[in-house]
């Protein structure tokens, strides 16, 4: 079933169209990516799916509920959630308090329960921490709870912040360039592991990314962006061989070339950033 | 959508309440107003008199204004040692004012007397330039890149620092300003309660405010000094000198002060240790409504407060009854700041301050 | 300041003394304390503290301030830099010298010109100080002590390691002793037991000769003490489940002590505990506020009055009370009313972003400290003359235990403790790492299904209720309210000890009470400086220890991990920003 509809989306910034008219729509349970030149759209589109902005045209819809116009919060809680291109933990806080931050609204706990110290939030607090060990496991971070989240690794970071995304139980995760600064080795883990998340979680996941060896890799369906208008929408393969992706990246003229050339899988990668 | 009662209470409440806010104000303004003028109870001269005193008041905020804006553009800093800049620079006036009238200056005829003011009011800017500038200084400037509140709390110390030192050196008494007797004679015009002092106050602010502003706009230093507060580290890379546009704006801003310093206590009489803290927070009040970092908007903001503090309180409270309607002018001006705030919080001429990623 | 560069010397060339002094930095904290000097002449510390002695018959306060002036001067000369004993001393001295030029010019223009004028305390009595009576003909007296003064201290800051120690701490301890002479000695005089030590220790404006010798004796004799039987060590040798049987007794020792102070020194102690205490439970209040959600609220005080008059209504005797309700009945719909109106001010103002929060909140306290005490009112909260008769919480016979200050002093000490159980949990709570999480990015916790409004509402809330309690206990212990007792200069201390105090940390709020507000009450003697150096430290603060006295990441820390990480200014600087929404 479609899981989230996105139909003539546009976010204006000034008289600058960020995203124009975009169409597109993602499967329950599929891996899919947007990617693009710099300064496409990509993270827009997300930050209008997350309700970071709120499009002035076009709607989206998840789970056949329009949320185009809902706060933040209100998102989360239908079940999507997001991570950021920028990395954006709690620094101050452990590992841990950042993965219960992400499980917040799904305990209910009151906090006069909290004051009086009840049997109920008691319990409720062994469980979350339970729950969030588990997760810190499950991403590969186990033991390292009670680190401050400013002082992990980077490629530990993005692991925590996608940990911390799934805390909120999402039907729908959006990673924003998870690979970004990761050397070979590790964008392969990175990419197995998003791959586990749906085989394992049944999550669906809408994924931004530069590194095309992990973009063609495990996306099912990839869209590409350019100046804000969705050009081409398809397989890896389709994509690979489109001319108009090519110019995109490339500029004109190299899509000939390329169209020339062996029709064995290309292993472009393209410049990342931004 | 599953949406929880607390949720939607909360939604429901919030809508309601600044309906409710909204409604209440205009009725007690309008109904207020309307009781007060068909009463008939108060001649023009008092309305009259009233709004002299407003426009004066007015204008001594709108130059205390200056400052705090100015400084929240380009610092992002709310300068509470403002205030005792300003009465920094009333105790200057108040000494060369006290020499002036021992060798009879004040006494003459209009031009010597002007010429004495004008020498007051110079020497009280200076005074609270170097007294600001020694306050960036060691104050401020080593907490440039520190987090909001910690320069916030460097300027509170620095306030009662001042306060209390100006206590020490001077005294906790009041000093009484010189009598200028020129200056408190009537001006003849009949249908106006005007004293020359007002004059001279609101036209010696309205002459550095548009100095200021022709500063500020037509001036290399000026268009820096907004460069810089648009965008810091934009303007360093262009080349301007980020250091010497943030001391020119605390410098200027203090100037003002400085003046505002002479003009309130040539208005009041007198000055004491801790005459900066009231015109210190309704100036900043004053700055904030008018849309901080926004110089024109502090101009205003400043007169819009003076108004409606003088006015205000008659015109709308006492059509209901209410005792001692002055003592509740702060409320007015207060209460004035709230709506701005919650319904146009970016002030009456907007911000010109980058908008912060919350 | 550059260390002068030793010249290159040939190995076997005699060292040149002078080449290891730094003149130039000498003359330069010479100048700058020469300034200090004449601000504190100026500003009239050098007379007004003239009266009271730092040791009978020896020296005054007045000429201590002088004395610190040329310490200082040396000190900061000296420190850092590398010199033998002799050059030491003649820096410390050239420092002093020069800094001492300064108030010998005042004496002299003093005498040439009235400038008593403008300044108050260019005075006789502060000529007389200076120059030890002598007036003009004595100005060089201020050059000389203090070139004295300053090589002195340029002596001790090269002697050996435990002469030094030794001698800086007996210094240490003769100024503090003398200090709080004021405060040591009525509660010595007041019980007969301790009567004749107290006249023994201290005369009636400071400490006497012989009281100066013993404090002398006691730190130096205690320090050597310690060094032999060496506690700490001894302590943390011994195994475990001993250190842990040890805490007990530790603890109540503590708490020994702690019930019996006010017993033994006195009511004025005890009120300044209770103020602090009442502080401490404004503090968490504000801890929540702006410690734990970044909501920067200047008004605060405004629910401190709520409470207050709550409590002062319901139970006062006299003509405004409306009710006569026992305390502890009045106390609930207090810290509930004081919730009512956190809602009430919250709502409206919770779109609005982080310095504008802080103005639009200082609107709202001073609209209700000018709304309590106004005419338009008097009917109902007693206008100017405010509401009295208020009883106490434990109404007692005159001379029981409870009466009194010592009341005060317990009772505060209770709240305060109190309160600060219901901070912990709530910090620890699933609401508390939400405010923290809004503190740190409040779009990512959004985005999280945190909602920002409910959410800063209840820390507005909770942050109004613990105030409203202390407004209520305040009503209590003190009898009385008056809308004056209310200024905004309460909202900006709350804030402010938050703040030196280490901000969202439970701990950093019983600091900042105790130095922010206990220390300056203390100084009651020197009242007319007190806010002079408070400002003085919120300055120093800020500069040398922006993040606390102690932070709150500190203390999790050292409970929780080994390392012990001071974060410095960048580390912590994230944490700080008073978030406002986006709008």
């Amino acid at each position: 079933m479609t899981l989230l509809v996105a139909s003539q989306v546009t976010k204006r910034f000034g008289g600058l169209s960020a995203v124009r008219a975009l169409d597109f729509s993602i499967e329950q349970g599929s891996i899919v990516s947007v990617i693009g030149p710099n300064g496409a759209g990509k993270t827009t589109f997300f930050n209008c799916i997350a309700g970071f902005y709120h499009p002035e045209e076009g709607q989206i819809t998840f789970d056949g509920m329009p949320i185009h116009h809902l706060r933040r919060d209100q998102i989360a809680h239908l079940g999507i959630a997001r991570t950021y291109q920028n990395i954006r933990l709690f620094a101050k806080m452990t590992a841990i308090e950042n993965i219960l931050v992400g499980q917040h609204f799904r305990l209910h706990g009151t906090w006069i329960g909290a004051v009086l110290n009840t049997a109920g939030v008691r319990a409720e607090e062994v469980a979350s921490h339970d729950e969030a060990r588990r997760l810190l496991r499950f991403v590969g971070l186990a033991g390292k709870g009670d680190v401050p989240a400013d002082k992990l690794p980077y490629g530990d970071q993005r692991r925590l912040e996608i940990a911390r995304a799934l805390a909120t139980q999402p039907k729908l995760l959006l990673l924003d360039e998870p690979t970004a600064g990761m050397n070979p080795a590790e964008t392969a883990q990175m990419t197995a592991f998003i791959r586990s998340l749906r085989d394992e979680l049944g999550t669906t996941i809408l994924l931004i990314e530069h590194q095309m060896r992990v973009v063609m890799g495990i996306s099912e369906r990839i869209a590409v962006l350019d100046y804000g208008e969705k050009i081409a929408e398809g397989t890896a393969r389709e994509i690979q061989t489109n001319p108009r992706v090519i110019e995109a990246y490339l500029g004109s003229g190299s899509a000939a070339d390329i169209a020339g050339q062996d029709q064995g899988e290309i292993d472009v990668t393209l410049p990342s950033g931004g | 959508m599953r949406t929880s009662t607390v949720d939607r209470i909360t939604e429901v409440a919030i809508a309601a309440f600044l309906w409710a806010f909204r409604i209440v104000v205009v009725l007690v303004v309008v109904i207020g107003s309307f009781l007060t003028l068909s009463s008939g109870r108060y001649a023009w001269e008092t309305w009259s008199s009233l709004i002299v005193s407003g426009l004066t008041t007015g204008s001594i905020y709108a130059l205390i204004a200056l400052g705090y804006t100015m400084v929240y553009g380009i610092l992002r800093m709310i300068n509470f040692a403002h205030g005792e800049i300003f009465m920094g620079g009333a105790f200057a006036g108040y000494f060369v004012g006290t020499m002036f009238a021992s060798i009879g200056l004040l006494s003459q005829g209009p031009l010597v007397v002007l010429f004495a003011v004008a020498v007051m009011i110079v020497v009280a800017a200076a005074f609270s330039t170097v007294l600001a500038l020694l306050v960036e200084r060691i104050a401020y400037r080593p907490l440039r890149n520190a987090p909001r509140l910690v320069p916030l709390i460097s300027a509170i110390g620095a306030s009662y620092f001042l306060q209390y030192t100006f206590r020490g050196v001077f005294g906790a008494g009041i000093y009484v300003y010189p009598d200028v007797a020129l200056l408190g004679q009537r001006v003849p015009i009949d249908f106006l309660r005007l004293r020359w002092v007002d004059v001279l106050v609101v036209v010696a602010a309205v002459v550095m405010m548009t100095g200021l502003y022709l500063f500020v706009m037509r001036t290399r230093m000026g268009t820096a000094i907004r460069a810089v507060s648009e965008d810091k580290s934009t303007a360093e890379l262009m080349g301007i000198d980020v250091n010497r546009a943030i001391v020119t704006t605390f410098a200027v801003g203090a100037a003002m002060a400085g003046a505002a310093g002479v003009l309130y206590a040539l208005l009041f009489d007198q000055v004491y240790f801790y005459t900066g803290f009231v015109p210190g927070i309704k100036a900043f009040t004053a700055a904030v409504l008018g849309g901080i970092g926004n110089v024109p908007g502090a101009m205003l903001g400043g007169l819009f407060l003076g108004q409606v503090e003088s006015v205000g309180p008659t015109l709308f409270l006492d059509g209901f009854n209410v005792p001692s309607v002055n003592q509740l002018k702060d409320v007015i001006a207060f209460t004035l700041l709230v709506l701005v705030l919650v319904f146009r919080p970016s002030g009456i001429l907007g911000e010109r301050v980058t908008a912060q990623r919350a | 300041m550059t260390n002068q560069a030793v010249a290159p010397v040939a190995p076997d060339a005699p060292v040149a003394l002078a080449a290891a002094v730094d003149w130039r930095r000498a003359v330069r904290m010479g100048l700058l304390f020469g300034v200090v000097a004449l601000y504190v002449c100026l500003v009239g510390m050098v007379e007004v503290f003239q009266p009271r002695a730092l040791v009978t018959g020896i020296i005054t306060l007045g000429q201590t301030t002088m004395v610190l002036v040329g310490v200082g001067a040396a000190y900061l000369t000296i420190r850092g830099q590398s010199m033998d004993r002799a050059g030491a001393a003649a820096a410390g001295a050239l420092a002093g010298a020069v800094a001492g030029v300064f108030p010998a010019v005042l004496v002299v223009i003093m005498e040439l010109v009235n400038l008593r004028a403008m300044f108050l305390h260019a005075s006789p009595g502060t000529s007389a100080v200076l120059t030890l009576g002598l007036g003009v003909a004595g100005a060089w007296i201020p050059i000389v002590a203090l070139a004295i003064v300053g090589a002195a201290t340029g002596l001790l800051l090269t002697a050996r390691t435990d002469i030094q120690r030794p001698a800086a701490a007996a210094l240490v301890a003769l100024l503090l002793t003398g200090l709080f002479a004021g405060l040591l000695r009525p509660p010595l005089l007041a019980s007969p037991f301790t009567a004749a030590l107290g006249r023994f220790l201290f005369a009636s404006d400071g400490l006497t000769v012989a009281g100066a010798v013993i404090a002398v004796i006691a730190v130096v004799g205690g320090r050597i003490a310690m060094r032999r039987v060496n506690l700490r060590s001894r302590v943390a040798a011994l195994p475990p489940e001993r250190q842990r049987a040890i805490r007990p007794f530790s603890l109540i020792a503590l708490v020994l002590l702690v019930l019996w102070l006010p017993h033994g020194v006195g009511p004025f102690f005890a009120q300044v505990v209770a103020v602090v205490a009442l502080y401490i439970l404004m503090g968490l209040g504000l801890n929540i506020t702006l410690g734990l959600a970044g909501l920067l609220d200047l008004g605060f005080v405004a629910f401190f009055a709520v409470g207050a008059y709550t409590v002062g209504l319901l139970t006062s005797t006299a003509e405004y009370g409306i009710a006569l309700w026992p305390f502890w009945a009045a106390v609930p719909f207090a810290v509930l009313l004081a919730m009512a109106f956190g809602a009430f001010f919250g709502l409206p103002i919770l779109g609005i972003r982080g310095d504008y929060l802080a103005i639009a909140t200082l609107g709202f306290g001073e609209i209700i400290r000018i709304l309590a005490g106004s005419d338009l009112l008097k009917g109902l909260l007693g206008g100017p003359r405010g509401i009295i008769n208020i009883p106490k919480p434990i109404e007692v016979p005159p001379d029981h235990l409870l009466a009194g200050p010592i009341q005060i002093y317990y009772m505060g000490l209770v709240f305060a403790l109190v309160v600060a159980f219901v901070a912990i949990r709530l910090r620890d709570s699933r609401l508390g790492r939400a405010w923290l999480a809004i503190r740190e990015d409040e779009d990512v916790a959004e985005a999280l299904g945190v909602n920002l409004v409910q959410t800063k509402l209840l820390a507005y809330m909770l942050g109004a209720a613990f105030a409203g309690l202390g407004g209520a206990v305040f009503a209590g212990l003190l009898g009385s309210i008056f809308a004056s007792s209310f200024p905004l200069f309460v909202s900006i201390n709350v804030a402010a000890l938050i703040i030196v105090g280490g901000m969202g940390s439970i701990p950093g709020v019983v600091v900042g009470a105790i130095f922010l507000i206990g220390v300056p009450e203390l100084f009651r003697e020197f009242s007319e400086y007190r806010y002079l150096f408070y400002g003085l430290a919120l300055i120093a603060m800020m500069l040398f220890r922006p993040e606390g006295l102690l932070p709150s990441k500190i203390v999790q820390r050292e409970l929780h991990v080994e390392e012990n990480v001071d974060p410095g200014l960048g580390a912590v600087a994230a944490s700080w920003e008073p978030k406002g929404t986006r709008r």
